[in-house]
């Protein structure tokens, strides 16, 4: 594999609100798409924050290494209210970006809505304007918290469809935090998994559309989340 | 299972009517809605005034106000202190929501501001008005810096404390936001601080206007040769109640109509903003 996009050695974070890192190594190829699991409190916002570089709260150590373009998806829209559509999609950039940001807003099925009040839009909507947000800064990494967290079932299976498109036809690198072993097996490349503050798995999605294999590995994650087979979910 | 088997179900008894529930909101707006209240007050007055209950020396019927301030306006002795007045609360408004909002800024923005400044602030917010006119007149003397001072000192605490506490009320989020989107200081102050302020701003806006109004009001009657105020003292010294009057009608309409106008602008600024009252 060439060089990595994200390098992270011996990460530790000793005083969050959110969990601690006790050493974390990870490295993310350019355009490789990993799923961070791992049940709450073990850490995976407090590593998606430090990536971030918006965790002033917590103390810690370590090396971070990151592509200079970086863009979050936060597991709420966080969209301006005061702003329109548009104005939200571009904001912080030059003028000269309408063109794409139109382009963006079309990509993630909002074309025609630029010039909407963010109240005005659903919650799975308001979650693509942040996806458009997000890509119009053509991001060479994508951190997403969550982002699909709050969203209703049906939606979220649109926002997975969606992401996976979108993230196959721009190939930034994806780190996706997330507690849902589907949507990790749905999305990712690649699953590492966190545990009290340290990656206790890191796998390679293998087969997907293959029922069977993904069954598999779902049953691996889930007994490495120390959660027994839910009888609901069992396979005929 | 029935509809798979193609069994038919028996038709479901007929409803009643659903009932419709009231709504809890207050319901949709209408255009100068809010001069019903004032419009009802003017109502009961000329009725009492019409029948006679109410004693002219006592209160002078509305329309006494009407032509009395024609006669004052064909005399030009109303537009000519109302134009002095109107001067003097617009340079206090001005000077005390420019300093209202700079300080409010300055101590909502930096730590170091909010230890120094809004502790000064809340101590003296307990002092009133009327205590701090003989200082003032120490300070500014009896002539026109005294008035614009106490007008402007009025304005400046509402004005100073909504914008602070809009500003300090600014969604934590919103700065995480920020500092992934790469805004810069000047950005982040534009595109998010003062949205964010703004409504605050405006509350207290209408807040420190009505106060304007207030303060001109005292310093018109302590020492004045102009103004609305001086027009309604010297009236009262020949015991001309109807001038009187017209004074208090002139400050009641100014200070509704800077009310209204403060309202409008909150209409055109807030139009991303869906509240219960609008």
């Amino acid at each position: 594999m060439n060089a990595a996009a994200v390098r992270i050695r011996d990460l530790m974070r000793t005083f969050t609100l959110k969990g601690v890192l006790n050493g974390v190594d990870l490295d993310i190829a350019p355009g490789e798409f990993v799923a961070l699991l791992g049940r709450s409190g073990s850490g995976k916002s407090t590593l998606l924050r430090a990536l971030a570089g918006i965790d002033h709260e917590a103390e810690g150590t370590g090396e971070i290494a990151l592509p200079p373009r970086i863009s979050v998806i936060f597991q709420d829209a966080r969209l301006l209210p005061w702003m329109r559509v548009l104005d939200n999609v571009t904001l912080g950039l030059p003028r000269d970006v309408h063109g794409r940001a139109l382009q963006a807003l079309e990509e993630v099925g909002l074309g025609g809505r630029e010039r909407s009040w963010p109240h005005e839009l659903s919650g799975g909507e308001q979650q693509r304007v942040a996806l458009a947000r997000a890509l119009v800064r053509e991001p060479a990494l994508l951190l997403a918290d969550e982002p699909f967290g709050a969203l209703d079932a049906l939606t979220r299976i649109q926002m997975h469809e969606l992401l996976r498109r979108l993230s196959e036809r721009h190939k930034p690198a994806v780190l996706l935090v997330t507690h849902d072993i589907d949507e990790a097996l749905a999305l990712a490349d690649r699953i590492v998994m966190l545990d009290d503050g340290r990656i206790s798995a890191d796998l390679r999605v293998a087969g997907r559309g293959d029922r069977t294999l993904i069954a598999l590995q779902r049953k691996r994650l889930l007994a490495m989340l120390g959660v027994g087979e839910d009888p609901q979910r069992r396979e005929a | 299972m029935n509809a798979l088997s193609g069994e038919i179900l028996p038709a479901p008894p007929p409803l009643a009517p659903a009932a419709q529930r009231a709504p809890l909101g207050p319901g949709t707006p209408r255009r100068n809605g809010h001069l019903l209240g004032p419009g009802l007050l003017l109502l009961y007055w000329g009725v009492l005034s019409a029948t006679g209950w109410l004693d002219p020396r006592t209160l002078p019927a509305p329309w006494t106000a009407i032509t009395t301030g024609a006669h004052l306006v064909h005399e030009g002795r109303l537009q000519v202190n109302l134009a002095v007045s109107g001067a003097r609360a617009a340079s206090g408004l001005l000077v005390g929501g420019v300093a209202g909002v700079l300080l409010a800024f300055l101590s909502g923005l930096s730590l170091l501001g909010g230890y120094v400044i809004d502790g000064i602030v809340q101590l003296k917010r307990g002092i009133p008005i009327l205590a701090i006119i003989p200082f003032m007149i120490l300070w500014f003397g009896i002539g026109e810096p005294m008035k614009v001072a106490v007008i402007a000192v009025a304005a400046f605490f509402p004005i100073y404390i909504q914008t602070h506490s809009a500003l300090r009320a600014i969604d934590l989020r919103y700065v995480e936001l920020a500092e992934t989107l790469g805004l810069t200081r000047w950005q982040f102050l534009r595109r998010i601080v003062i949205p964010g302020a703004l409504p605050g701003f405006l509350l207290g806006l209408r807040f420190g206007a009505t106060a304007a109004w207030l303060a001109l009001v005292v310093v018109e009657q302590l020492n004045a040769s102009s103004g609305i105020g001086y027009m309604v003292t010297l009236a009262r010294n020949y015991a001309q109640t109807d001038v009187m009057l017209v004074g208090l009608v002139v400050y009641a309409l100014l200070g509704f109509g800077t009310d209204s106008a403060v309202r409008w602008a909150e209409r055109r600024l807030l139009t991303w903003r869906r509240t219960l009252g609008r």
